[in-house]
């Protein structure tokens, strides 16, 4: 690809979605947009380019954009935080929450893994003190990763990584070669396209809220536009999740590590 | 350093399989059927078996249901890897003390996660 039609993708993906399409992420351009050639026609990544130089196409823009946000992702990944969100985090809020509902938000779910992980979650935890019951909402840029995530469909590689067997057999049942996650299951997770770089206060209030390993792939001005627009969507005493090896500047309002961070409302008072 | 018994009568797969397990730094040692793996553990408990299912003179599940009876049987992490995919087949391995189950084709990183998932690393 030459520096042109790098600089050209860069531009697009930083308006379009405040990715920063420089590094390792510039090499996985080339990848991912051939998918995109071949989808539309376009006989190579170069004319696809020259197309959307062309700035005729608003819905090639948006594909294109989609194709660089697309994000990996696996069942249960990093087991430890999951542990503490079923040790500690819900049942606590559950205690906070008597009777209501502890609204969870994947933000940034790709293919559904992290959701509907969330969902089995609270599945295996049965009932919660005061009869407190946990919903998720999904939510990711790119429509062909919720597509596949409502589907709940996957393939043997993808259920073999981060579910244990016996939680694959509890929640699945098999559909020819593929995997299909239980219809109660899929039912209870609610999906949505949100671009996080617009206003996300309109969303919530949350309890958690979970943007894993999407703020690393920004710029540094869009991260914290987005984490900025996280908190407005954020239960004062709500907790935030963003990947644990992710180095995030976290507005000064919250506490915690290993991306494990919880809103401080007493901080909030006494900031103002 | 710790050990994984590798049970498959395929030698491409019981090569390919010791490299990921040495690469999860395991010290493979192989069995190309179920009663050369038990005279393997009577010798010297392995702290990781991947086995086969469908393999000649004894096969994967009863393998381990033997297993799970000898002294210290019980002990060993054991991972299924077969090409066996059914729900009832999957359940049938664990009734026989599998503790977790890889479905083939398989790669390093469903083995790492499988190998993590059951605790071993």
């Amino acid at each position: 690809m030459t520096r042109e039609d790098l600089d050209l993708l860069a531009d697009i993906a930083r308006e379009r979605a405040g990715l920063n399409l420089t590094g390792a992420a510039a090499s996985f351009a080339e990848s991912r947009l051939a998918t995109v050639a071949r989808r539309e026609g376009a006989p190579s990544v170069a004319a696809l380019v020259d197309r959307l130089r062309a700035g005729r196409e608003p819905a090639l823009i948006a594909q294109v954009v989609e194709a660089l946000a697309d994000g990996d992702t696996a069942f249960f990944r990093d087991r430890a935080l999951f542990e503490r969100l079923r040790t500690e985090v819900i049942p606590a809020l559950a205690e906070r929450r008597p009777g209501g509902s502890i609204r969870i938000w994947s933000a940034g779910c790709s293919t559904g893994q992290e959701a509907y992980s969330l969902a089995m979650l609270a599945a295996e935890m049965g009932p919660l003190a005061g009869r407190a019951t946990v919903s998720v909402v999904a939510s990711d840029l790119n429509e062909r990763a919720l597509q596949k995530a409502k589907s709940g469909l996957y393939s043997h590689f993808e259920v073999q990584r981060g579910l244990p067997i016996r939680t694959l057999l509890a929640h699945f049942e098999k559909a020819d070669d593929h995997w299909r996650i239980s219809p109660a299951l899929r039912q209870s997770v609610r999906w949505g396209r949100v671009n996080l770089m617009d206003d996300l206060s309109r969303f919530g209030p949350f309890d958690i809220i979970l943007c894993r390993n999407v703020l690393g792939a920004l710029h540094a001005a869009a991260a914290q536009q987005v984490l900025g627009g996280l908190e407005s969507a954020l239960c004062p005493d709500g907790w935030l999740v963003t990947g644990a090896a992710e180095t995030v500047t976290a507005p000064a309002a919250f506490t915690g590590q290993d991306g494990l961070l919880q809103r401080n409302a007493a901080y909030e008072r006494d900031a103002a | 350093m710790r050990t994984c018994l590798v049970v498959d009568d395929s030698r491409v797969v019981r090569k390919v399989a010791s490299r990921i397990v040495e690469a999860l730094n395991f010290e493979p040692i192989e069995a190309a059927d179920g009663l050369e793996a038990l005279s393997v553990c009577r010798a010297a408990m392995p702290d990781a078996v991947l086995v086969d299912w469908t393999m000649p003179v004894m096969d994967g599940v009863e393998f381990v249901r033997l297993l799970r009876l000898e002294p210290g049987g019980t002990a060993p992490v054991v991972v299924f890897c077969t090409a066996e995919t059914e729900p009832e087949r999957i359940a049938q391995a664990l009734d026989a003390g599998a503790d977790e189950y890889i479905m083939k084709p398989f790669d390093g990183d469903i083995i790492a996660s499988k190998f993590s998932e059951a605790g071993l690393i």
